[in-house]
């Protein structure tokens, strides 16, 4: 769906995308991670033929960009940055604008304001789309804005920092809207700087760090058990004598363990007299593995190795 | 595309605000004319207005007249300063190429949207300044340029030669007003004028709209390419009038901007009128191309 080869934009001295080989498969949710100023907008910018690559290749749904932008650009719903609109017009005159801005001059009227209400429905703006943009709340405004990416029913949406501005329940909505599209068959490919909003959504992570792309795996083959069991016990000096050798951590009550099957070392414990509160696989979180490969705060990561 | 920033244009307060406060500027002055009686005489002060006690149907022209050189230019400098820079500013620009809206297309769009914002406040000071003049300044009698009172030919006459005493457009102004006396125009004949009038200056400040769109490419500040285009204007106005500029003079984008005067000289003028509708197309020329190479090779960062 998009793959870049050695993608590299400078602005004179200064390198913001270096040589990024983006790998985003059809049907994926995709969460580009990094800090902010790590080059994630430039990247998109590049992808969607706003900013000049000044080395490397783009595809977008197989087409070379930006050479292609007029086949490709219309089957991709996007928002960039913060939100925008003409603020002293209705949302839904907004869309209507978008939406006739772009190609398809043919299109019927109907079918057009159909699409303007399907979207304004789809992501709960249809009681508020004949007020003006300026009377709209911030979370409103992102919402618009995800509405005209939605307008066209596109097969792929690369949405820069969509949970911006949105409160939790918008958040949750928000996700519970892609997933929803992601069903059945867009592809999204989402930049943030918030893991947790990456973790809970996405099937596939790129971590972009200094303009380079430091990591890109599956969420899933990235948070394999790793081996280790976490185990929380009233009992730890005993356990800790029991399994000597095979502890790694200690913190407390709280052991990590060497030790592949959470249930058997459960058993083994309990038949020898020792109480378990807690006990289960060691699974990295998104923030210890995005941690460990930028690099920084890697002290913060007790107990990986 | 062209259809969404009519839309944009013609939904906009801004728009209207400013169209609305051109037209008060002429309306002003018939006013305070009307309650002193009082006009420039012939040859100084704005264009036409010593004659238009006489007449009441010459207030379109000398009203075009009080708008050019400040309220016209300034109105299209901020609307064309804004097209492309005010986009990239509301963030509205990237969303809109996206789309996706070719570069170039959109360009062209801006420039309808303007060209179609000039002829509106262009035609609207003529229209209500024609109101104006009739009702308040009173009709037209013989429609004669710069007739004396009383002196009423028949319409459609045409006076006795003056054609060689067409003067130079350095007098312009009210002298063109007395150089004619005499020189009757008929309603029509003064209809045609005030049309081809109109032609001129729209073209003119078409001329200003490229260098502001211009500018508009070049930075992501509507009042940055608003103000540089009128510090362009004022740099001409300038050295129009140093004589160590004589030079450069002929090239300035404003040394022809009253030619259109000569349209009401009985029979026209044209060399300046020709003239400067062809430095006119040359600016529009050279500042879209420059306008259209700049944005479309630019790294959208807004």
């Amino acid at each position: 769906m998009i793959i870049t080869r050695a993608l590299v934009k400078r602005y004179g001295p200064v390198t913001a995308v270096g040589s990024v080989d983006l790998d985003v498969r059809e049907g994926d949710r995709y969460g580009l991670l990094g800090p902010n100023g790590s080059g994630k907008t430039t990247l998109v910018r590049m992808l969607l033929g706003l900013v000049y690559a000044t080395s490397g290749e783009i595809e977008v749904l197989g087409r070379r960009m930006p050479r292609h932008a007029r086949e490709v650009l219309p089957q991709i719903g996007a928002l960039i940055e913060e939100p925008a609109a003409y603020p002293h017009l209705s949302g839904r005159t907004n869309l209507t604008l978008f939406d006739a801005a772009g190609p398809g001059g043919g299109t019927a009227r109907r079918t057009r304001r159909r699409r303007v209400d399907e979207a304004l429905e789809q992501v709960g703006l249809a009681g508020v789309g004949r007020r003006p943009v300026k009377a709209y709340s911030l979370g409103m405004r992102q919402r618009l804005g995800l509405a005209a990416a939605l307008i066209r029913r596109p097969r792929l949406l690369i949405l820069d920092e969509p949970g911006n501005g949105l409160d939790p329940r918008g958040i949750r909505d928000l996700r519970e809207l892609l997933a929803g599209l992601n069903e059945a068959g867009v592809t999204v490919f989402l930049s943030s700087h918030l893991l947790a909003e990456v973790e809970q959504l996405c099937t596939r992570v790129g971590v972009l760090d200094e303009g380079r792309l430091v990591l890109q795996d599956d969420l899933a083959a990235l948070r394999a058990p790793t081996g280790r069991i976490v185990l929380d016990t009233p009992d730890a000096d005993q356990v800790a004598a029991l399994l000597d050798g095979q502890v790694e951590h200690r913190d407390g009550q709280q052991l990590l363990v060497r030790y592949s099957d959470a249930a058997a070392l459960n058993t083994r414990l309990v038949g020898a007299g020792l109480r378990v509160s807690s006990i289960g696989a060691q699974q990295r979180t998104l923030e210890e593995i995005v941690l460990s490969v930028t690099g920084t705060g890697s002290d913060h990561i007790a107990g990986t190795p | 595309m062209i259809k969404v920033e009519l839309v944009k244009l013609l939904r906009r307060p801004r728009t209207w605000i400013s169209v609305v406060l051109t037209c008060a500027l002429p309306l002003i002055v018939a006013v305070f004319i009307t309650v002193t009686h009082l006009v420039p005489p012939p040859g100084q002060g704005s264009a036409f207005l010593s004659a238009v006690l006489q007449d009441g149907a010459l207030y379109p022209a000398a009203a075009l007249a009080l708008v050019l050189p400040v309220f016209l230019p300034v109105a299209v400098a901020v609307v064309a300063g804004d097209s492309i820079a005010g986009e990239a500013t509301e963030g509205t620009l990237r969303y809109l190429l996206v789309r996706p809206v070719g570069r170039t297309r959109l360009l062209v769009a801006k420039l309808v949207s303007v060209t179609v914002y000039v002829l509106l406040a262009v035609l609207a000071v003529t229209f209500t300044a024609y109101a104006t003049g009739v009702f308040l300044l009173g009709p037209s009698e013989a429609a004669a340029v710069g007739q004396a009172p009383g002196a009423g030919l028949p319409g459609g006459a045409v006076g006795p030669g003056l054609a060689g005493q067409a003067p130079t457009a350095g007098q312009a102004a009210g002298g063109a007003v007395t150089s004619l006396s005499g020189a009757p125009l008929s309603l029509l004949q003064l209809t045609e004028r005030t049309a081809g009038a109109i032609a001129f200056i729209t073209v003119s400040m078409l001329g200003v709209a490229a260098i502001a769109l211009f500018l508009s490419t070049i930075t992501d500040s509507a009042l940055g390419s608003a103000l540089g285009s009128l510090a362009a204007l004022v740099a001409s106005e300038v050295l129009v009038t140093l004589n160590a500029a004589t030079v450069v003079q002929p090239y300035l984008p404003t040394r022809y901007w009253l030619a259109w005067i000569d349209f009401f000289r009985q029979p026209v003028f044209w060399r300046d009128i020709q003239r400067g509708f062809g430095i006119q197309a040359l600016y529009v020329v050279v500042f879209l191309a420059a306008a259209w190479a700049n944005f479309s090779t630019k790294d959208i960062t807004a």
